[in-house]
């Protein structure tokens, strides 16, 4: 029993970093623009959330340093792409590129420190409850955020004013332009909480996943992101039952390998990503709720004077 | 005021006024600078010199948000609307006001009184062309505007609605507002507007009271030259088979379209057939049905030259000696990005021979490109303009140019006249007409029933999906029509010679 619950403990942390950098991606792609720079984002907020924590020791400050890490590398992203009108798929890739170097260099020092990972919030009584208690009350704090974000952005999109000219500068930026909205300070800030997101989403795999800083230590979850965004239709409660999805797979097929299942360990490497996509493709078929919720300007430059 | 840009002066020192409670028309040709004009007063585009005055004062319009301050609302020819929103949420979307607890019953307050029917619940992707432009006049409307600019609002009307429209726009200016309205409609002007102000290649040729112009003074001014007279229909004897559609049903591809049901009509060589509707019974479904874009599960259901090709995608229907025309031009009709030259080679290459053993013939797609534009009087920069810098009428002409001039032996187009000006439609009819003669099936599905009782030898109608049966044009009445719009039976009513096919 302890076994068990143990490993559904991961599965939730193993999807939590997910969960961030696919809702800020999200919001970012419902604007109409897309971000491939995900991946280098993880790492830098990885890389400076460790780096704070190690120097000054407060949780708190190094969560907000993971944000402002991320914010500020999709910060340069988005004055390229709207300032200047540069590729989105090509300054993305850029941007990873980048991340992923950037975040070496700044880490060269703090490789193989320990550090003991966030602290858990067991919440009174509710924690106490045999089963349920350890495995729903008792994470840290980025977990619960995960949710509350998650709600959030559900009810931001779906009942809000701003969330509905969010939405449809995404649908039609010369519609939402000739209607008099500012197209490209909307896009900024989505793509800044696009930045924000992913740098938390990093700083939680080097505060609580995995807690210490590696090189490249995301593998490739930035990417995963990605994909969930594009294969759960861009609605927030798919996504993250793509991120759970992912994150459960992961687990499984570790803790397969380690029974020594006859099955190469490369082909239960590739389990959680080739899983996910199937079953998000085999839930998001229906045509006409793609169409309702796929931004369809997504990628497309904006020019405000023609 | 004055306004260019690269490679246009599109406003020459324009001078424009309306009073208060006055409906003014803009009357002027594709490209003559109507949009430009109103884009300028809406804070869309920046005028590079003159000064607009609001009840007096020198204002400057610096955004859209600005000029609904004013009270000046506009409805658009190309629509602003989000495809994925909901009508409500696109009314919120155009709306200043933050407050929108009350706003449903306000919608269905004015789609009531001024006879502009809407579910808010509905997708704007599911909507045709007409119910998208209730949603511009409603979300106007809302803002209770003391001016009103109105881009082409009838062209995608039927005679009814038109009516009705004219009621409201009535009503308004009765009530005090002022209507800025642009068409080239030249009976439309007479029936509702007082003065007219009329464009000619970006300058202002005349403002005049429409009291003392006829119809064909106002076109002479317009056009800078006398509309010649439109020819006169020839009966035409009807040659061999050229589409047949037998029973063809099809499913709607979501919840919002519209289901074609038991349809069935038959085209021969050398006529033109009409088939009328209000828009959204299911024209873009049946064209497409025709045109191999939906594939029906019936090989039998669809028949060109005598080949069943029900179930044959859109390039072998072509191959057989179809072309078509959809409604929608930019997206559907041409790419946006293209140029002239590529989008002309995309539908031509199979009949005209544009590819050798995999190669673009580039000259002769550009000479086929440069051949649209002369014979239709494409107003572009050249062959290698994009589609998408043409104004909608321009880029009209030039796909039903692109078709026509590939002279298929059967050719299905819908509204073939939207938007584009009176000199243009003459052409465009006389274009399918020349066509008709010279042996092809004409297939024209239109919301304009002037237009179809003009051209079309046989008429019927569109209505939930259902065709009606047809009948000679000459032996209908424009109420008939009507009553066959309204999938109404006229079996009775038409005189004893009309067979029905």
């Amino acid at each position: 029993m302890d076994i068990l619950i143990a490993s559904l403990l991961t599965i939730i942390t193993a999807a939590t970093p997910l969960v961030y950098a696919s809702i800020g991606e999200m919001i970012t792609e419902k604007s109409g623009v897309l971000n491939l720079g995900v991946e280098g984002m993880m790492l830098l907020g990885a890389v400076c959330g460790f780096a704070t924590v190690h120097f000054t020791g407060s949780e708190a400050l190094a969560i907000g340093a993971g944000m402002a890490a991320g914010a500020g590398l999709s910060f340069i992203f988005a004055i390229l792409v709207l300032g200047f009108q540069s590729s989105q798929v090509a300054t993305g890739l850029a941007l990873t590129i980048f991340g992923i170097g950037l975040s070496a260099l700044l880490g060269q020092e703090l490789v193989g420190i320990a550090y003991d990972g966030l602290p858990k919030l067991a919440i009174p009584l509710l924690s106490e409850i045999p089963v349920l208690g350890p495995l729903l009350f008792n994470h840290d704090i980025l977990v619960y955020g995960s949710i509350v974000l998650v709600v959030f952005v559900v009810w931001f999109l779906n009942h809000t004013r701003s969330g509905l000219i969010l939405r449809a500068v995404g649908n039609s930026h010369d519609a939402a332009h000739a209607i008099g909205y500012p197209v490209l300070r909307i896009r900024f800030l989505a793509i800044l909480f696009g930045g924000a997101m992913s740098g938390l989403a990093g700083a939680y795999l080097s505060l609580a996943y995995s807690p210490l800083w590696i090189e490249n230590m995301s593998a490739g979850r930035g990417w995963i992101a990605l994909a969930l965004v594009v294969f759960a239709t861009w609605r927030p409660w798919r996504v993250m039952i793509g991120a759970y999805l992912f994150g459960g797979i992961t687990i499984l097929q570790l803790h397969m390998q380690a029974q020594g299942v006859g099955v190469p360990s490369q082909v239960m490497s590739m389990l959680p990503y080739i899983a996910t996509i199937v079953v998000l493709v085999l839930i998001s078929r229906d045509r006409s709720k793609i169409k309702l919720n796929a931004p369809a300007c997504i990628g497309k430059p904006f020019h405000p004077t023609s | 005021m004055t306004k260019s840009f690269p490679g246009v002066l599109a406003n020459e020192k324009v001078n424009l006024t309306v009073q208060q409670g006055e409906v003014h028309a803009l009357l002027g040709e594709n490209g003559a600078g109507k949009s430009t004009l109103v884009k300028m007063i809406y804070g869309i585009l920046r005028a590079d010199s003159g000064e607009i005055r609001w009840q007096g004062n020198v204002v400057d319009i610096h955004s859209p948000a600005f000029a609904r301050s004013l009270g000046i609302a506009m409805v658009f020819q190309h629509f602003s609307l989000f495809d994925s929103l909901t009508v409500f949420e696109n009314i919120v979307l155009g709306m200043d006001v933050r407050d929108t607890s009350n706003l449903r019953d306000e919608i269905g307050e004015i789609s009531t009184r001024y006879g502009l029917p809407l579910d808010p619940d509905r997708h704007v992707y599911t909507l045709s062309v007409g119910e998208r432009q209730r949603i511009e006049i409603i979300r106007c409307l809302l803002q209770h505007p003391k001016l009103l600019v109105m881009d082409e609002p009838t062209s995608v009307l039927t005679p009814q609605e038109v009516e009705k429209l004219f009621e409201t726009l009535q009503r308004l200016s009765s009530e005090g507002m002022s209507i800025l309205y642009i068409s080239h409609k030249l009976d439309e002007i007479k029936a509702l507007c007082q003065r007219a102000t009329i464009l000619r290649g970006g300058k202002v040729v005349d403002c005049v009271d429409i009291e003392s112009e006829t119809a064909s003074s106002l076109a002479t001014k317009m056009m800078g030259e006398e509309l010649a007279a439109s020819s006169p229909k020839q009966p035409n004897t009807h040659g061999e088979l050229r589409l047949e559609v037998n029973d063809l049903n099809l499913d709607a591809e979501d919840e919002f379209g519209i289901p074609l049901r038991h349809i069935q009509l038959q085209a021969k060589a050398g006529e033109i057939l009409g088939i009328a509707g209000v828009a959204g019974n299911g024209q873009d479904e049946l064209l497409s049905a025709i045109s191999g874009e939906s594939v029906s599960g019936d090989n039998a259901s669809v028949v060109i030259n005598g080949l069943e090709s029900g179930k044959l995608g859109p390039n072998q229907r072509r191959m057989l000696g179809l072309a078509s025309i959809p409604e929608e031009r930019l997206g559907h009709g041409a790419v946006p990005g293209m140029t002239l030259e590529s989008n002309g080679f995309l539908t031509a290459f199979r009949r005209l021979g544009l590819l050798s053993h995999g190669f673009i013939q580039s000259r002769a797609s550009r000479d086929f490109a440069k051949t649209v534009i002369d014979r239709f009087d494409v107003k572009a920069n050249g062959e290698q303009a994009t589609a998408s810098s043409l104004s909608g009428g321009n880029l009209q002409k030039f796909i039903v140019g692109r078709e026509i001039s590939q002279n298929p032996e059967l050719l299905v187009v819908s509204q073939p006249t939207w938007g584009v000006d009176a000199g243009a439609a003459q052409t465009i009819h006389e274009a399918l007409r020349d066509l008709a003669t010279n042996g092809t099936a004409v297939v024209v599905i239109s919301q304009d029933t002037d237009e179809l009782m003009k051209i079309s030898d046989r008429l019927g109608a569109i209505c939930g999906g259902v065709v009606s049966p047809f009948y000679p044009t000459s032996s209908l009445g424009i109420e008939q029509v009507g009553l066959l719009m309204a999938g109404a039976s006229i079996d009775a009513s038409v005189s004893g010679d009309a067979h029905v096919v």
